[in-house]
């Protein structure tokens, strides 16, 4: 053996090893195992048969919609090579229809093509009366889903639709494999454990174990379009326990790499982050907290007839109070106590996407107590000797109702003492989350009854588009006893100009003049402080430092990108 | 005619009954001990807040998250309120739910046990009764009771006695079943002893067997748990409020200033000492009292 | 005695129909909603529909019916086939009691959880139980002694100091504070899916136990013992104590054999009164440390108002409730034999 030989040999092995590492680099799990802890246990691996956030989440690593939105709220195609629109003829000219192409060669985990058979399966899945669909709002003017051939499939609308990416865009609605489901239909739909559990899919994860509401595991899809992904071979899917033991768990223990939503005290989360194991990301979507005025009388006396239009409030329909309300609160001072960074101050109640966000309402930042006091002595509202104002025999006597969560009575705490600094006396009230939002009907207490004067809550939309959002605040959407308190619009606000901006809207395509009426609907509602905006709430995560490619997107589920994530060197 | 026998007896021979259960009490260092704690909880709670006259519900937000001080020796809140004020406000809510709700399930807990323990015909009623209530869900219950009689008593008391009201109710409802079980297993052992059976065949009515024989000899476990339902009653209501069924959250109570430290132990640790501590002595002072009375009441242990 | 345990055995089976009935009512009557921890995004006619899905338009006591066939009949039915392969009826489509947040059966979930449960709760009531005895026996011989003092402050704390609080202490100490290597840090995060095959693996499951195990026993131990030292102290001042003693038996067999057997009624209750609650789970001390068992279904099942689900747990508790209760009954004929029935 030559000298010559073993320098060849030593290159050559030293060669081989390199190209190993290289393949062995984007080889998928490559990275092994990923844990990540939603203090929430989820219950169903179907967004449709259950809509809760942790559900929506963990079925998105596995199941996949057509297009979903990025983390700036743009859309971007999944199982489709292009988005349809007007301009590539994908959306017909009178907005009545999208056809979408899916991309040639998908495969689902278990092998088998993905066809347009199984897009038009999901949408009569969901659309079928018997099954209680979750996410049927979504198909809401769908009149007919059919595959043009065995890539295309067309969705026609029963009107116009100007924004027609309601079904089969983002996490809410992804396409299930029609030959798994097939038993599933209507009625039979809860009855498919096995099939609800552990979904056949087309995203990068497929489930091999599921512990409903504790556990999820899940391994890599080695069908998964792109070979190179996912670079974790498994996943770990912790529920249970709560946002301060998984902000513990992942920014102080580092036992695990993702935490969700960890909604804690800033001063708490700045504590856990300070120990350098992990960071907080944070992202923002359309999510408001705000204070939702009662403009009809919630008085115990009327009995069946509180809280409706036949009665005007006492005095909340005086503008000059609801407005001196509002000046009296100090919006950046609650972001600091209760949000940190995972809150801005807004003056709006419609503050994203940034083309719908009004510049019109700028100046609610600064608290101004000796401003709301001079208007509601200009009103007539005369403080008496108790320190609490009064005008003809009607004292400013608020009861202030919420859901419980240590955030929100914070909150309350402080607003009463600025309201108390006005002359309007406050009572505080807090209802359990699951019968405040559960809207059962012998309930007083829920938020739709609104049996008080105010009460706070939070609300966004799916996706970007406000339209239907905007329209919750229209006449006809008032609860009362007549429609079962069924509708959103809490305020009890009703206004001929504001309707038909909704109308007008609902019959507008261009993106520029939909931003123009949603912003003037905006200004309505603001300037009329029928709902005072406090907070523009994002979504908080913990990752732990050796996580990497985590793009956290409050317009989409959380997850979304859990494929291009990998573990760092 | 016993009286004429009493008045011929030595008067400085005579004690009464209760003079003795009093000097045998103040024998018992541990029952004086837990005494003055108690009643220095009680003045601390009841005087305290005109004493120290911050008031707890003052969000003084530029101050808030301190540590102790002159001006705050508790330190103060995430939102700047006066720790020892709240403590302070916190012990009345709290010392007053968990002495009345222990006293509701004290008495209704007694009565049944030895109701059931005494009386065969009632035993079989009231023990599938008590079961029923072991097995009935608490927190579907709590939601059905708050829904139903919530807006009524806040209109009839007003929100906090309201509230109050509502909570002891909530607290003695669901909490007396331990008690009666202990109870009655005592009594069923006791009405078979000798003393029980003399008592009955000199035909001593059934009422006073039980007030005269019955309840002296189930003292110590009533005790044990009167001491512990006070307690379980101060936690119980902590976790109501956080479950949003307690008091409104300007009224501090122990539990939940005990509940909203946790959060904090590390960055804070004092937020959930103080408390932690006053519950903590509260059960402690009430256990002495309650070993105090019962040694003090047993006429065996008396006489030693 | 035997006749007894008969003749109670039989008064059961009404006892718990009506128990279960009763249970029905309160969550039905109880304000929350199945549908009211979905995102606001899901508008109020989706709801309704969510609603006429589950079968909650239908009358109360069709909605109760429906629950004793699925639980008293086709439960049943399918644990004979899943066991012993036996087929009666139509064993494909029989309806099981499905949770309405899961939908998947009940009793399949419950099952799930059995192992965490008696791993965690009955291993801190086997432990709670055996710490207690002995300190309440030593704490009432020795009354006012040190240890008594001792014994007496550590289980007053004990019982004061609610799970909310210890469980975070411990977290802080043994999982923050100590280095990841120590061979103290402990796990705060229970892993359901771990399982014990070998001894590396058995060490790791006495590691994620030890937290809440030990918050769990501490306030079991707490409890028992008071009630422990208080019926020791009656006893120890009978006459029968002086009597045994005079005879010349020794010290050791009055204490263990005549007081500690006198003195156990009301610890047997408590005991029995706190298996149940084994089953029922530990809530808080469950979701501090993240074990899922029996409790933290329950709560779920609460809060997201899934009915078939809280009905279905609740009333295997009563049934256990039912049961060890009357296993006190037998058990305080057995202590004190003068105690009749009959």
């Amino acid at each position: 053996m030559t000298l010559k030989y073993l320098v060849a040999g030593t290159l050559g092995a030293a060669m081989l090893s390199t190209t190993a590492l290289a393949d062995a680099h984007m080889a998928q799990g490559r990275d092994g195992n990923v844990n990540i802890i939603y203090w929430q246990a989820a219950s169903i691996m179907n967004p449709y048969l259950s809509g809760g956030t942790k559900d929506l989440n963990a079925s998105s690593m596995v199941i996949e919609p057509l297009a979903h939105y990025d983390e700036t709220g743009a859309m971007v195609p999944t199982l489709v090579d292009e988005i349809p629109t007007v301009g590539n003829g994908g959306v017909s000219a009178d907005l009545t229809s999208i056809t979408w192409k899916l991309s040639e060669g998908l495969v689902w985990s278990d092998g088998s093509a993905v066809t347009s058979a199984d897009v038009v399966f999901t949408a009569n899945y969901c659309m079928d009366e018997t099954g209680g669909c979750q996410q049927l709002a979504k198909f809401g003017d769908v009149e007919s889903v059919e595959a043009l051939d065995d890539l295309t499939v067309k969705i026609t609308f029963t009107g116009p639709k100007p924004f027609p990416y309601g079904p089969f865009v983002g996490s809410t609605t992804p396409i299930l494999q029609a030959a798994q489901f097939a038993d599933c239909m209507g009625i039979a739909a809860p009855t498919c454990t096995d099939q609800n559990f552990g979904p056949i899919g087309t995203g990068p994860f497929t489930v091999t174990e599921f512990r409903a509401n504790d556990a999820i595991t899940l391994a890599a899809n080695e069908n998964y379009r792109d070979p190179s992904k996912p670079a974790f071979a498994t996943v770990n899917f912790k529920g249970g326990g709560d946002a301060a033991a998984a902000g513990r768990a992942v920014l102080e223990t580092g036992e695990f790499d993702y935490a969700w939503n960890l909604q804690l005290a800033p001063e708490i989360l700045a504590d856990m982050e300070a120990k350098g194991v992990g960071t907080v990301h944070s992202s923002f979507g359309p999510l408001v907290e705000r204070l939702m005025i009662n403009l009809t009388n919630p008085s115990a006396e009327l009995g069946d007839e509180r809280s409706t239009v036949a009665h005007p409030h006492p005095f909340m329909t005086d503008m000059a109070v609801r407005q001196a309300l509002s000046m009296a609160i100090d919006r950046p001072l609650l972001v600091e106590i209760g949000y940190g960074q995972a809150g801005k101050v807004t003056c709006n109640v419609l503050p994203a996407p940034a083309i719908y966000d009004s510049p019109n309402n700028a100046g609610c930042e600064v608290q101004d107590i000796a401003g709301a006091n001079a208007l509601l002595d200009a009103a007539g509202w005369v403080m008496g000797a108790d320190g609490v104002r009064a005008k003809d025999g009607v004292r400013l006597s608020i009861l202030y109702q919420t859901s419980t969560n240590a955030v929100r009575q914070d909150f309350q705490a402080l607003i009463k003492q600025w309201w108390s600094e006005i002359g309007v006396e406050t009572e505080l009230k807090n209802i359990s989350g699951g019968v405040f939002f559960g809207g059962d009907q012998s309930s007083p207490d829920t938020f739709q009854k609104l049996f008080a004067d105010l009460e706070m809550y939070a609300n966004n939309f799916d996706g970007t588009d406000p339209e239907a959002y905007m329209g919750s605040w229209a006449c006809d959407k008032i609860p009362s006893p007549e429609n079962a308190w069924l509708g959103r619009n809490m305020p009890r606000h009703c206004d001929p100009a504001y309707d038909a901006l909704v109308a007008e809207m609902a019959g507008t395509a261009d993106l520029n003049e939909r931003a123009r009426l949603a912003i003037a609907m905006n200004d309505m509602l603001m300037q009329s402080y029928t709902i005072i905006p406090l907070v523009h709430r994002g979504n908080v995560s913990g990752v732990v430092n050796t996580l990497e490619g985590v793009r956290l997107n409050a317009w989409d589920s959380e997850l979304w990108n859990i494929a291009d994530w990998s573990r760092a060197e | 005619m016993t009286d004429t026998t009493n008045d011929a007896t030595d008067d400085r021979k005579y004690r009464s009954l209760w003079g003795d259960v009093w000097s045998q009490f103040r024998s018992h260092r541990g029952a004086m001990i837990g005494s003055f704690v108690f009643i220095f909880i009680l003045l601390a709670v009841a005087i305290g807040p005109y004493l120290w006259t911050l008031d707890p519900n003052y969000a003084d937000v530029r101050n808030r998250n301190q540590g102790m001080s002159w001006g705050h020796p508790f330190g103060t809140d995430q939102l700047g309120h006066d720790m020892l004020a709240q403590v302070l406000q916190g012990g009345r809510i709290s010392i007053a739910v968990g002495l009345t709700a222990m006293m509701l399930s004290l008495v209704l807990g007694t009565f049944i046990g030895v109701l059931a323990g005494y009386f065969k015909r009632l035993d079989g009623l009231l023990m599938r009764g008590t079961d029923l209530f072991l097995a009935l869900p608490i927190l579907p219950l709590l939601l059905v009771i708050i829904m139903l009689f919530r807006d009524t008593l806040r209109n009839m008391f007003g929100p906090e006695t309201g509230i109050f009201i509502l909570i002891v109710f909530i607290i003695g409802i669901t909490s007396w079943m331990q008690t009666a079980r202990i109870v009655r297993g005592d009594v069923l052992a006791l009405k078979e002893r000798e003393f029980i059976l003399a008592a009955n065949s000199i035909g001593t009515p059934s009422k006073r067997v039980i007030s005269r024989h019955i309840m002296p000899n189930i003292l110590s476990p009533i005790m044990v748990s009167a001491t512990l339902g006070i307690a379980t009653a101060i936690i119980t209501e902590s976790s109501l409020s956080f479950l949003g069924l307690g008091f409104p959250s300007d009224f501090p109570t122990w539990g939940r200033l005990l509940f909203d430290g946790t959060q904090r132990i590390a960055q804070a640790p004092s937020r959930v000492i103080w408390p932690g501590l006053a519950i903590s002595l509260t059960v402690l002072s009430v256990n002495f009292i309650g070993d105090g009375l019962r040694d003090a009441l047993d006429p065996r242990i008396r006489g030693r | 005695m035997l006749n007894f345990t008969l003749r109670r055995l039989m008064f059961t089976i009404p006892t718990l129909l009506l128990i279960s009935f009763i249970i029905f009512i309160v969550l039905d009557l109880a304000p929350n909603d199945p549908t009211g921890n979905l995102p606001l995004t899901i508008p109020p006619e989706v709801r309704a529909k969510i609603r006429a899905s589950l079968g909650l338009d239908a009358p109360m006591y069709i909605r109760y019916l429906l629950w004793c066939q699925q639980f008293f009949i086709n439960e049943p039915l399918n644990l004979m086939n899943e066991w012993f392969g036996w087929c009666i009826g139509d064993c494909e489509n029989r309806l099981r009691v499905s949770s309405w947040a899961t939908r998947s059966p009940v009793v399949d979930l419950i099952a799930e959880r059995m192992p965490q449960t008696l791993w965690v709760v009955g291993m801190s009531y086997v432990v709670g139980i055996m710490i207690a005895l002995p300190i309440g026996v030593i704490s009432a011989y020795k009354q006012y002694s040190w240890f008594d003092q001792a014994g007496t402050f550590v289980a007053m704390v004990g019982f004061s100091v609610p799970t909310f609080f210890t469980g975070v202490l411990l977290i802080v100490i043994f999982s923050v504070w100590m280095p990841n290597d120590s061979i103290f840090w402990l796990p705060s995060i229970y892993d359901t899916t771990h399982e014990v095959t070998d001894w590396s693996s058995f060490v790791f499951q006495i590691r994620q136990i030890a937290m809440p195990v030990m918050v769990l026993a501490l306030y079991n131990a707490a409890q028992i013992s008071r009630f422990m030292r208080a019926s020791m102290l009656d006893n120890l001042s009978q006459d029968y104590v002086r009597t045994a003693r005079a005879k010349g038996l020794r010290e050791k067999s009055v204490l263990l054999v005549h007081v500690l057997r006198n003195s156990m009624i009301p610890v047997v209750t408590v005991i029995a009164l706190g298996i149940p609650q084994v089953f029922g789970g530990a809530i808080i001390t469950e979701q501090i440390f993240k074990v899922n068992g029996l409790g933290q279904l329950l709560i779920i099942g609460i809060e997201g108002a899934d009915i078939p689900l809280v009905q279905t747990l609740t009333f295997l508790f009563a049934v256990l409730i039912v049961m060890f209760n009357l296993v006190a009954d037998v058990l305080y004929g057995l202590l004190d034999p003068r105690i009749r029935y009959d």
